[in-house]
C-alpha cells in the first residue's frame, strides 16, 4: 500500500520507491474554486524543497505550487493541460500535478499525515 | 500552495448588507469588498454561476453600492453636468445614464448610472448609483461642488439587488408585471404590496436585466421570493466579474480610475454631441484635447492565445519587443471559453488584429487585440414587431 503525506501547502504526496507523485489538496482545489490552468514545469526540471513548482490558476487568481520535495520531475499531467477542471472533480485522483524523482527520502518525514493534514486545514480555515 | 490573498475574511472590518444572513445561508463564500463581508461565490463555483446567468436569471446582492437623491430647486441636471461629461439636460424623466465623475485633470473619480425624475411638484430630482468602494468620496466630491445648491440625500439603508439574464424579465415581471415592457435603461417607481421600489433595466453582465432598489429591511424578503421562482439561482462577485469582463465593461479599480480619461477607456459613447461641443464640465480640458487630437493610449481588449489567463498587472509587449500597456483585467471567460483581458496600449498599437506579447510569469505569452465585448450584448431594445 501506497503511503500518502501532506504538506503545509496544501500539496498531496503519494510515495511509490523512489518517485513522490504530487497535486493539491481536495481541501485546497474547494478553496480555489474552478480551476481553468495548470502550469506545469517541463519534465527534467530541478526543484527545491518549497521552491516554486508550478502555477495553479482558477477564475479568480493564479496560485504558486511548491515543490514539497527536493528532486527532479520526471513526469507531469499532461492530461490537465486541455482539461484543467480534473483538478476540481479528483483532486488527490486523475488531478494530480508532476511526478519527483526524490533526492533524499528523508524530507518526507518532515511532512504530515492525513490525520495531522486533516487537523492543520480544519484549524487553518 | 498559496492562497490568494483575497480569501482572508478577517483581515479588515466589513459591514453586512441586509442580504448577508440570506447569503450565508445559502453557503456563500464570505469574502470582504468594498468595505463589505460578500458573497464571491456560492456551492455552484464562479463558472456554474456564469453561465447560469447567460441562460436563465441570477440575483446578485449589489447593496454594497452608494444610492442618492441629488435635489435642487430648479435644473439639478444642469448642476450634475459640471461634475459628468454624460448629458443629463436632455436626459427624460424615468430614463437613466451611465456616466463618469471626472477630476479637473480628466481622470475618472467613479463611473455612475444617474436616473432622472419627475419630482412632485415638477422640478428634476436625480437619482445616483455609484461604486461601492467609492461612495464615501464620491458624496464628498458631490456636496463639496454642488452642496451650496443642491441638496444630497445619501440612502445608506438602502438595499440594491440585481437580477440578472435572459429570463429576469418572465421573472420579475411574474412578481410586477409593469417591468415586462420596460426599455433598456429606464427606471420606474413601483408598488408591491405596500412596498415601493424603484426597478431598473440595466446591469453589469451583458444580458437584459434589472436592478432593483428597495428598503434594506424588505430586502432579505424579496431576494428570497425572487429565489424561489423557477430559473433563479443566487450568484456572487466572482461571477459578477467573469461575466462583466466577457462583456466588455470597464471595472473602476481596475479599468478606470483617477488616471485614466473617459476617451482613453473607450467611453466616448457616453458623452453626448451638446457636452463636446459645450463643455462645461471638471476635466473637459483633457476630455476635449483628446476628443480632437486622439488619446496616448486606448482600452482595448485582448485574447491570449492558449489557456493560461493574464491577470492584472501583467506587461504588454509590442510583438517586436517593446513595452507598449498593461493588462488591467484578465480572467477565464467561461462563455468565451478562454481567457479574456482588456488592458491599455498605445494607441499606435491599439488596432483590432494586432498581435502583442503579455509577460506572464517571465514568459511572453502571445496574445491579439479584439473587439470587445467578447460575449454580444443582449441588453431588451424593445417589443419584437
Amino acid at each position: 500500500m501506497s503511503v500518502v503525506k501532506y504538506s503545509k501547502e496544501h500539496e498531496w504526496i503519494r510515495v511509490e520507491g523512489d518517485i513522490a507523485v504530487v497535486g493539491i489538496t481536495d481541501h485546497a482545489q474547494e478553496q480555489l474554486g474552478d480551476v481553468v490552468f495548470v502550469d506545469l514545469p517541463a519534465v527534467g526540471t530541478a526543484v527545491d524543497k518549497g521552491g516554486d513548482a508550478a502555477v495553479v490558476e482558477s477564475v479568480k487568481a493564479a496560485s504558486d505550487v511548491y515543490a514539497p520535495l527536493t528532486g527532479e520531475v520526471v513526469e507531469v499531467n499532461t492530461a490537465l493541460e486541455d482539461d484543467p477542471s480534473k483538478v476540481n472533480a479528483d483532486a488527490e485522483g486523475d488531478g494530480w500535478f508532476m511526478k519527483i524523482k526524490m533526492a533524499d527520502t528523508s524530507e518526507l518525514e518532515d511532512l504530515m499525515d492525513a490525520d495531522a493534514y486533516k487537523a492543520f486545514a480544519e484549524a487553518e480555515s | 500552495m498559496n492562497a490568494p490573498s483575497s480569501e482572508d475574511a478577517t483581515a479588515e472590518r466589513v459591514e453586512h448588507t441586509p442580504l448577508y444572513d440570506l447569503h450565508v445561508e445559502l453557503g456563500g463564500k464570505m469574502v470582504p469588498f468594498a468595505g463589505y463581508c460578500m458573497p464571491i461565490q456560492f456551492s455552484g463555483g464562479i463558472i456554474a454561476e456564469h453561465t447560469h446567468t447567460r441562460e436563465h436569471a441570477s440575483l446578485f446582492d449589489v447593496s454594497h453600492m452608494g444610492q442618492a437623491w441629488l435635489r435642487a430647486p430648479s435644473g439639478v441636471a444642469a448642476l450634475m453636468e459640471r461634475l459628468v461629461p454624460g448629458e443629463l439636460r436632455a436626459l427624460k424623466p424615468g430614463r437613466m445614464r451611465y456616466t463618469q465623475l471626472l477630476n479637473d485633470d480628466g481622470g475618472i473619480i467613479d463611473d455612475l448610472m444617474v436616473t432622472k425624475f419627475e419630482g412632485a411638484d415638477g422640478t428634476e430630482e436625480l437619482f445616483l448609483v455609484v461604486n461601492g468602494a467609492c461612495k464615501h468620496g464620491d458624496f464628498a466630491h458631490i456636496e463639496k461642488h454642488l452642496g451650496g445648491e443642491a441638496e444630497l440625500e445619501v440612502l445608506p439603508e438602502r438595499a440594491l439587488i440585481a437580477l440578472q439574464g435572459p429570463q429576469a424579465v418572465v421573472v420579475l415581471s411574474s412578481m410586477l408585471p409593469d417591468v415586462a415592457d420596460m426599455p433598456f435603461m429606464s427606471t420606474r417607481h413601483l408598488q408591491l404590496e405596500g412596498l415601493d421600489l424603484m426597478a431598473s433595466r440595466c446591469g453589469y453582465t451583458g444580458e437584459d436585466g434589472f436592478e432593483v432598489s428597495l428598503p434594506g429591511d424588505a430586502a432579505a424578503d424579496f431576494a428570497r421570493r425572487l429565489l424561489d421562482l423557477e430559473g433563479v439561482a443566487p450568484a456572487g462577485l466572482g461571477a459578477r466579474d467573469s461575466l462583466r469582463l466577457e462583456a466588455g465593461l470597464c471595472l473602476y479599480g481596475n479599468d478606470i480610475d483617477t488616471t485614466t480619461s473617459p476617451i482613453e477607456a473607450n467611453l466616448t459613447w457616453s458623452i453626448s454631441k451638446r457636452r463636446r461641443e459645450e463643455g462645461g464640465f471638471a476635466g473637459a480640458g483633457r476630455v476635449l484635447d483628446e476628443l480632437a487630437n486622439g488619446p496616448k493610449r486606448r482600452l482595448v481588449g485582448i485574447t491570449p492565445q492558449g489557456r493560461a489567463p493574464a491577470r492584472q498587472g501583467a506587461v504588454i509587449h509590442a510583438r517586436d519587443g517593446g513595452e507598449i500597456g498593461m493588462v488591467t483585467s484578465g480572467s477565464f471567460g467561461p462563455s468565451h471559453g478562454g481567457p479574456v483581458a482588456m488592458g491599455y496600449v498605445r494607441v499606435d498599437h491599439a488596432e483590432v488584429g494586432g498581435e502583442i506579447d503579455l509577460m506572464v510569469r517571465g514568459k511572453a505569452l502571445p496574445a491579439e487585440i479584439t473587439q470587445l465585448p467578447f460575449v454580444p450584448h443582449r441588453y431588451y431594445r424593445g417589443p419584437k414587431s
